[in-house]
């Protein structure tokens, strides 16, 4: 009993992790990738290098932090505090969903003109380091508060830098491939499965015992993908004036 | 002085628009959703339900609030122009 949940936990934490990760990257892979090709790669992979090192410190100073918190308040503060984000990606994965359906990002304009000078190419360093860092925050907040509270940060980590290699290596071999993948899909999915933890972890951590134990994570999880589904085709009903599924 | 409170200042609507986001009224039902969990667990009232059906009305209630007209339609009928 205690290893199949034990199992299914790291399989969500994986899965969770994975599928966010790989949100952020594919805007991550594409501001790096496209100020490579325009600019120069020398520093643009340096300054993307320096980006990831800066996520593994934040992601491991603040995993520390909040290992150090006993795990009933700690349950408490991140599920509520992983709700709250979560709903935001819950809200934001439903509008676009039911505004581009499965399509993916566009593609970014890259402005940026080739390097010609000489000496390190500051612009191309920044541009990138920006890109991993702001995209990847996000990320590190997801991996580190989803892990610590599953009590599971290896694999946390494992499933987020997963995301990030895979994407990567999709972006430098085929560029175009990685503004096809249905990035709003994903936000609503992720969105979907923080809820569903937050809210599962910040009732438990009042001290509320929920009916059927780690069960009910399905029956929210099921509950929360029905709404999903419902608020998307009111809001395609809403705007064309029929169902989403006639479209398709 | 100046440049340590703007600094501060800075740094804490980065958080609130990172954990919060455009909608603050989610994030105060949901505290107050936990809040009164809380006060009804202390009572040995089954409370478990709250939580999720605020989080259901809530959001339907956000969606219906902002999005439309605005992000939604603004969104499609730039999605149908390509």
């Amino acid at each position: 009993m205690f290893n199949m949940s034990l199992q299914t936990g790291i399989g969500f934490v994986l899965i969770t992790t994975f599928l966010a990760s790989t949100v952020e990257a594919i805007e991550m892979v594409t501001i790096v990738v496209g100020v490579g090709a325009t600019r120069g790669w020398r520093a643009t992979l340096i300054g993307a290098a320096s980006g990831f090192a800066v996520l593994a410190v934040v992601v491991a100073v603040f995993g520390l932090a909040l290992s150090a918190i006993p795990i009933g308040p700690l349950r408490l503060i991140v599920g509520a505090l992983l709700l709250v984000f979560g709903l935001q990606w819950f809200r934001k994965g439903v509008t676009r969903v039911a505004a581009h359906g499965l399509a993916g990002m566009k593609a970014g304009h890259a402005d940026e003109e080739a390097w010609t000078g000489p000496g390190f190419d500051w612009t191309a360093f920044v541009l990138a380091f920006k890109g991993v860092v702001l995209e990847g925050l996000e990320v590190a907040f997801i991996v580190v508060t989803f892990g610590v509270t599953a009590n599971q940060l290896g694999p946390a980590v494992i499933g987020g830098m997963s995301a990030v290699v895979i994407v990567g290596a999709i972006g430098a071999a085929v560029q175009p491939l990685v503004t096809r993948i249905p990035r709003s899909l994903l936000q609503l999915v992720v969105g979907t499965m923080l809820t569903t933890f937050g809210t599962f972890w910040a009732v438990e951590g009042i001290g509320v015992i929920w009916p059927a134990g780690d069960a009910a994570i399905l029956v929210l999880l099921a509950l929360y993908v029905s709404t999903a589904l419902a608020l998307i085709s009111i809001e395609r009903r809403h705007a064309f004036g029929f169902s989403p599924w006639r479209q398709a | 002085m100046n440049l340590i409170w703007s600094s501060l200042v800075a740094f804490g609507r980065f958080w609130y628009r990172f954990i919060v986001g455009d909608d603050w009224t989610v994030a105060v039902a949901v505290v107050a959703g936990l809040l009164v969990t809380a006060f009804l667990n202390a009572r040995a009232i089954a409370a478990w339900w709250l939580v999720p059906i605020l989080v259901v009305v809530m959001v339907t209630v956000s969606l219906g609030r902002s999005s439309r007209p605005t992000h939604v339609v603004r969104e499609i009928k730039e999605a149908n122009k390509q």
